[in-house]
């Protein structure tokens, strides 16, 4: 039982972060592998803001989330739109460059230490029983009504809204969509804002919960995966692979090695590389855009 | 290899000129020169100097490897600190467990990267760009987990001590002796890839980086020629990792993080893609680049209240830079080279004439 749980959270945590992949990916065809990073950034941002405003955690959480959006839009319109045109690469390069850069400046800035932000704001964290005799953390609880709540509110958005169209018509056929008078700048940027929205609920909620560190950066890359198993331009597609990697990484973990959990993400990814590179539920023509 | 018509007045008349590696008398010269001054090295520097040339030399090795592999064949890989970790590992393993001398280690290093090549090209057959550089990261985590594990499960959870190699019954210590060797791998490494490029294989990976349906209606075997970049490439590396693992007689998971891999992949950027002399160019740069940094931080005040970040202000200014690169100066180093000729040969004029010669 507590198996069951661990794989719901660890899904909940993976879909979070991918669904920024995905949102990145479909809307501009740019892989950002600095996502783990900007989640990472927003953890410590929230760190900061909670000095601010030690004991209002609403109002800590709500100034956090607001930078990330506001570096999300900034690194699209400082960085990637200045590569506009390039090969796809130098984009996912300029984004890897990226992360390298924001590991660097989060351990200037904040040092490399354990931080718990959950302590100035003053939040405990609380661990529920379940029926079954299994346990889940109130932040971990949190975090998957989150996730569900952000992939409800995510199709909703891509679906209904006016803006979810101009951006499913901007993923389609950029040069069409610009015809018809979308604003392609804002589109990106506002794509990236909502990735690293999406990632800095995630990266706040796994810092409450667990504390924060260095290793959130890795956590980021291994949600990956997940987006590309789901394929990536697809969100359904980022919900099922991140539950077919946290089962996988879960189970072996349990029963086979614990040292696995750095790796079995990867092992996933390069099964599905090699039967279904474009993913359970994304789209085959995309695999052509070098 | 694109040769550009010269403006002095030198133009090639036949396939022997267009093909030799150096055709003029001035750049035999230069290169006489470079490598006297290469070889005059270990008499005049310090101690340090010639260790930060012996890793300039390994770098070098593997920023070629990696340059044919991804600024001239066009098959990205993310996974080199993954190959390096392999060559490594296997002088390592070996080393531990047979007590293979140098010359078993080395052939043995380039087998088992030459058949990590054919794995990490495989998918390069069915996916392309973005895809591919995924499963090449994927695979750099494979290999650093199955090192990882070995340590573990030997008890060498610190790393694998590799003593010092034997070469002619004498055991090579001295950092003089190891620059040399490490020069004399670096520069056969460059010949091969020189030779290699200007060769039906260079053709053969210039039109598939070009065009690989095009590549393969001219009848080129775009599969086995790209399997050969990746064979060729990843046997090159897990040699400089053996190497690696020799000069510094210590092998270590930690030391092939996915950061090295960035590492590779930033030389042969900022060096400029499709060229040899870029990547030597980058290789330098990224090697000498964290040397740089401390010895400028040491200059400013307050050195140490720095001291324990040094790594963090390395990466920042490392991304710094990279992006800067990436940004304002796709072509790297080579390009700003390039651009300079170009201001000069041009001079007074700052434009080509339209429709005039070509380049």
């Amino acid at each position: 039982m507590q198996l069951a749980v661990n794989i719901v959270v660890l899904t909940a945590i993976y879909a979070l972060i991918a669904c920024g992949y995905v949102l990145i990916y479909r809307v501009s065809r740019v892989l950002n592998l600095a996502h783990g990073e900007l989640l990472m950034l927003s953890a410590y941002l929230l760190l900061w803001t909670a000095s601010l405003f030690a004991g209002h955690p609403v109002a800590a959480i709500a100034a956090a989330l607001g930078l990330s959006v506001a570096v999300g839009a900034m690194v699209y319109l400082f960085l990637l739109r200045n590569l506009t045109g390039e090969m796809a690469l130098a984009a996912v390069l300029t984004t890897v460059a990226l992360g390298v850069l924001l590991r660097g400046l989060t351990v200037i800035v904040w040092s490399a230490q354990q931080h718990y932000p959950a302590v100035p704001l003053g939040l405990a964290n609380w661990a529920f029983a379940l029926p079954g005799g299994a346990r889940i953390s109130l932040w971990a609880a949190l975090l998957v009504a989150t996730t569900l709540a952000v992939y409800a509110s995510l199709f909703a958005f891509l679906r209904l809204g006016r803006w979810g169209m101009r951006m499913r018509a901007a993923g389609q056929n950029p040069l069409l969509a610009a015809q018809r008078g979308i604003n392609l700048h804002a589109i990106y940027a506002l794509a990236w804002s909502l990735s690293t929205l999406t990632g800095a609920l995630a990266g706040m909620l796994i810092a409450l919960d667990s504390g924060l560190g260095q290793t959130m950066a890795i956590i980021g890359l291994k949600a990956f995966p997940a987006a590309l198993v789901g394929g990536l331009d697809s969100l359904a597609g980022a919900l099922l692979g991140s539950f077919i990697v946290a089962s996988a990484e879960v189970v072996l973990i349990h029963y086979v090695d614990p040292l696995l959990s750095e790796v079995i993400p990867f092992l996933v990814l390069i099964v599905v590389l090699m039967l279904r590179p474009w993913g359970l539920l994304g789209t085959r023509e995309e695999l052509d855009r070098v | 290899m694109s040769r550009r018509p010269r403006a002095s007045g030198y133009f090639r008349t036949n396939y022997g000129e267009d093909l030799s590696l150096l055709p003029t008398r001035l750049e035999r010269l230069a290169l006489l020169g470079v490598l006297v001054v290469l070889l005059a090295l270990p008499l005049l520097a310090s101690p340090f100097l010639i260790d930060l040339a012996a890793q300039v030399c390994l770098a070098v090795i593997g920023a070629l490897a990696l340059m044919l592999l991804t600024g001239y064949a066009g098959q990205v890989s993310l996974g080199h600190a993954g190959l390096l970790a392999a060559g490594a590992f296997t002088v390592g393993i070996l080393f531990k467990e047979f007590k293979a001398p140098f010359f078993v280690t080395l052939p043995a290093a380039a087998a088992v990267g030459a058949l990590l090549g054919v794995v990490f090209g495989l998918p390069s057959l069915r996916v392309r760009g973005l895809y591919l550089a995924v499963s090449t990261l994927a695979l750099n985590f494979l290999v650093a987990y199955l090192g990882g594990e070995y340590e573990a499960r030997r008890g060498f959870s610190t790393g694998i001590i590799v003593d010092p190699p034997a070469l002619a019954g004498m055991a090579v210590t001295d950092a003089k002796a190891w620059y040399l060797i490490l020069l004399a791998a670096a520069v056969a490494t460059l010949l091969l890839c020189a030779n290699l490029l200007r060769a039906r294989s260079g053709r053969a990976w210039a039109a598939i980086r070009a065009n690989e349906t095009v590549a393969q209606t001219l009848g080129i075997g775009v599969a086995s020629y790209k399997l050969l970049a990746f064979v060729i490439s990843s046997a090159l590396t897990a040699v400089a990792g053996a190497l690696f693992a020799y000069y510094r007689g210590f092998v270590s998971v930690e030391a092939f993080s996915l950061f090295l891999s960035i590492q590779y992949v930033a030389m042969i950027i900022i060096g400029g893609m499709g060229s040899l002399a870029g990547a030597i160019l980058g290789a330098l740069f990224v090697t000498l680049f964290p040397y740089a940094i401390e010895a400028s931080l040491g200059a400013l005040v307050g050195a140490s209240a720095y001291a324990g970040l040094l790594f963090a202000v390395n990466a920042t200014t490392f991304g710094a830079v990279m992006i800067l690169f990436l940004v304002l100066e796709p072509q790297g180093l080579i390009g700003l080279w390039r651009r300079l000729q170009t201001y000069f040969l041009l001079w007074p004029f700052r434009h080509r004439p339209v429709g005039g010669a070509r380049r």
